[in-house]
């Protein structure tokens, strides 16, 4: 996707104050996709400040005239969560930005964030009709438009509900953690969020870097929480520093959003090399702990000349274009499948190549080499042909005789994650999947244990933020029956 | 005490206990409450500032406070040791985190601390006591007054042993020669508990191997989150790749490869050592050793110090 950076030519159309002018479908679809405004590839490379600027109030009123309000939404369906797209879409178009948002926040607790990281071409965007033509509605900028308007105008607080006396504890302040405690604040509950990290936000604060989701945004949004009432005890670690037991003592319903916290490596020789981090640490290092402002900020990250990421999804790119920020002359981007298959948001791809970063496709990483202080100098790649289809859909990646060699001084491992173990590890009786994924019940997000729910990575292995959201608000649904009712059916749980 | 709760993370007393050597009570009730022998704390003293693992001395489950003792090697544990007052507050006392260390009754065991290794393995000494095992402690250091925490060591140990590499105190060399000794005069124990430097455990590790004593050594590596999320404290450990925060951080001695963990353990000593520089260069004359720092650290400090 190669959309034009020229500003579109945008046929003559009066906004009303309020209210949408009256167009034909015809004249809807003469209307060009709005682009996303964003710093230049040649300057963003060299600073850590967001890429997408957002759009105009007029821009966002003008892409959402293109949307021509289909009888059966398939954006709708697209969504994860069933967000009333056409809804909002038509607000915006009206110009009543404040009615946009109401009905936005109805199905999406944190807009802000998903208008900037869920992979809308392959959600609602993907099944827009006007995409069967030309381009779909750009309903992620439109999202983003909307919830940053709604931040810098006109924020409606996130209210308690009269108190029912009954308590949760939330484990993990990540997208289904702090969803959940929206949901629950409101109903009445009192919420304890409980936070490993010394800062709320999960993924969103160590993971995703400022520049794609600065983290104003998130804490933002962890401020409502807590003027809400939501109390967050950050620095405590669910499994280790109390217990699932204990917090079934303290609390009438618990909600387990640890996320996926074990990252994955390839074993192979030379992965223990210095310079061969995870995807996890190199980001955390520099976004949570902003190693990039060394040695102001204590905590250090490798310096760079060359970087060969492994890996195909979003924390791949996001890793390579932290590493380029970082000043490193080249940074390869190593996929073993081609870039048809990649998952990562094809916003992220295109920003990656933008800024410089080199893609090696059908290349997989065998052996890392070091020098003699154990610093990595070279990565050997085993170069990779496409064969049958595997389970996911996708052509397998099958190995061929031939290796190359990239000289690198680092290397960043982007191949996802497990589940944290801390909270399965100690839990008697909390029933998980084979590799450590906590079993809960499809829709509730109920498990094996009364009053305890879990949602997110921790479920289904490394997803999306919106799913872990999506999950977040099912729990806190089920959880406000529960608490409501004392009502525990039996759960039922698919391996 | 005050009639206002101390908050968790309060800085309650700090004392210079060696050269370099600071020991921390810090108020963590929670903490103080379930941690057990061998386990660790990740401290961060302000915003911006490292996430510092350490592992945890002693703890008093009533008083809810820990104690911790760390060695200044870079600007952390130096800004840790100089800047930090009693009465000052922890932006961040994390823990208790990885696994507690498996007390059992083995027999005889012996407990090796080197340098500043000897805090954490007092509380490991004493629940292995408590288990009914024959303790032997075996304290060594550079020199006599890096040795610490002997009275304490007195006290859980059956017996101790010390060493120092100049022989300004006890015998003359290394803990390994100590572990020669104990074994040439009580023949072999049924465990080795080693903790110090990883030169050290290293050491003790081919010994014992040679002599065929289980031991177990407490790593301490590079780490941010000590969750399990970054992986960056990752050691090989019998051919596999472990997370030392969630798997361990006591493992087999005889299965860890030691040189790649030195390797690992140097890799930001060229940045850290110019942010040590720098912070010493501001805040000049290193404060452990002027006496008036010390005799005004002590007067601020409640009680008998």
């Amino acid at each position: 996707m190669s959309e034009s950076k020229q500003a579109p030519q945008n046929p003559a159309i009066e906004f009303p104050e309020r209210g949408e002018p009256a167009l034909t479908p015809k004249q809807r679809m003469a209307i060009p996709r709005q682009p996303m405004p964003e710093q230049p590839a040649e300057v963003r490379s060299r600073n850590f400040l967001e890429v997408n600027q957002g759009l105009s109030a007029e821009a966002a009123r003008m892409e959402a005239l293109r949307c021509i309000q289909c009888k059966d939404p398939k954006c709708r369906q697209g969504c994860p969560v069933g967000i009333n797209i056409p809804a909002f879409v038509k607000k915006v178009a009206e110009g009543d930005f404040a009615e946009g948002v109401r009905i936005l926040k109805r199905d999406n607790a944190l807009p802000a964030v998903c208008g900037r990281v869920c992979p809308q071409e392959g959600q609602c965007e993907k099944v827009c009709t006007l995409g069967k033509k030309g381009e779909p509605v750009a309903i992620g900028r439109i999202e983003r438009f909307l919830a940053d308007w709604e931040r810098e105008h006109d924020r409606e607080p996130i209210v308690a509900g009269p108190a029912t006396g009954k308590k949760v504890a939330i484990v993990g302040a990540g997208p289904a953690g702090l969803t959940a405690a929206a949901d629950l604040v409101r109903l009445g509950h009192e919420v304890h969020l409980f936070e490993a990290l010394h800062r709320a936000g999960g993924v969103l604060v160590y993971g995703i870097p400022e520049f794609r989701l600065p983290k104003r945004i998130v804490h933002d949004e962890v401020r409502q929480l807590e003027t809400a009432g939501v109390r967050l005890h950050t620095s405590v670690v669910v499994g280790q520093t109390v217990t699932m037991d204990e917090l079934h003592e303290r609390f009438d319903a618990i909600f387990v959003a640890t996320g996926a916290g074990l990252p994955n490596f390839m074993d192979l020789p030379g992965e223990n090399l210095n310079g061969v981090y995870s995807a996890n640490e190199y980001l955390t290092r520099v976004n949570l702990m902003r190693a990039y402002d060394f040695p102001h900020a204590d905590t250090p990250v490798a310096r760079s000349r060359s970087v060969a990421v492994v890996g195909g999804g979003n924390v791949a790119m996001d890793a390579a274009r932290t590493a380029k920020r970082l000043g490193a002359e080249h940074v390869y981007l190593v996929y073993r499948r081609t870039r048809a298959e990649m998952p990562a948001r094809l916003e992220e791809v295109h920003h990656a190549e933008e800024e410089g970063i080199e893609f090696l496709f059908l290349h997989n990483p065998v052996r890392y080499e070091g020098d003699a202080q154990g610093r990595v100098n070279k990565a050997v790649l085993q170069k990779m042909a496409l064969g049958e289809p595997d389970a996911s859909g996708r052509r397998r990646p099958v190995a061929t005789d031939e290796t190359v060699e990239l000289e690198v001084d680092t290397a960043v491992v982007a191949i996802g994650n497990g589940p944290n173990p801390l909270v399965p590890r100690t839990t008697p009786g909390l029933r998980t999947k084979r590799w450590g994924n906590i079993l809960a019940e499809k829709g509730s997000g109920r498990t094996s244990l009364k009053a305890v729910w879990a949602g997110g990575d921790i479920v289904l292995g490394a997803a999306t933020v919106i799913l872990a959201m999506g999950a977040g608000r099912a729990a806190a649904r089920s959880i406000d029956e529960y608490l409501r009712t004392g009502e525990w059916p039996e759960v039922t749980l698919e391996e | 005490m005050s009639s206002t709760p101390e908050p968790h993370g309060l800085l309650l007393e700090k004392e210079f206990i060696a050269p370099k050597v600071t020991r921390y009570v810090i108020k963590a009730p929670e903490i103080a409450r379930r941690r057990r022998p061998g386990q660790f704390v990740i401290l961060r003293m302000r915003e911006d500032g490292e996430r510092i693992p350490l592992t945890i001395g002693d703890a008093d489950a009533e008083r809810g406070t820990i104690t911790l003792v760390a060695q200044e090697v870079g600007k952390s544990t130096a800004e840790m040791a100089h800047l930090m007052r009693v009465g000052d507050r922890f932006a961040d006392v994390l823990g208790p985190l990885g696994m507690p260390t498996h007390i059992e009754k083995y027999g005889r065991v012996l407990t090796v601390g080197g340098g500043i290794g000897v805090a954490p393995v007092h509380p490991i000494a004493q629940g292995l006591r408590q288990a009914g095992n024959e303790v032997v402690g075996i304290l060594g250091a550079r020199t006599k007054e890096l040795i610490i925490m002997e009275p304490e060591m007195r006290r859980a140990c059956d017996r101790v042993r010390i060493v120092t590499d100049d022989g300004s105190y006890g015998d003359k060399g290394f803990v390994t020669d100590a572990i020669k000794a104990e074994v040439a005069e009580h023949g072999k124990p049924d465990l080795v508990v080693a903790i110090g430097p990883l030169v050290m455990m290293r050491g003790v590790a081919s010994l014992t191997k040679e002599l065929g004593i289980r031991t177990l050594v407490s790593l301490n590596p590079v780490m941010v989150d000590g969750t399990g999320m970054c992986g960056g404290c990752r050691v090989t450990v019998g051919g596999k790749t472990r997370f030392v925060c969630v798997d361990g951080p006591e493992f087999d001695a005889h299965e860890v490869d030691f040189d790649e963990l030195l390797r690992r353990q140097r890799f930001y000593v060229p940045q850290e050592k110019a942010s040590y520089e720098a912070f010493q260069k501001e805040h000049g004359h290193p404060a452990h050793e002027c006496r008036m720092v010390r005799m005004a650290e002590a007067a601020r400090e409640p009680g008998e110090q």
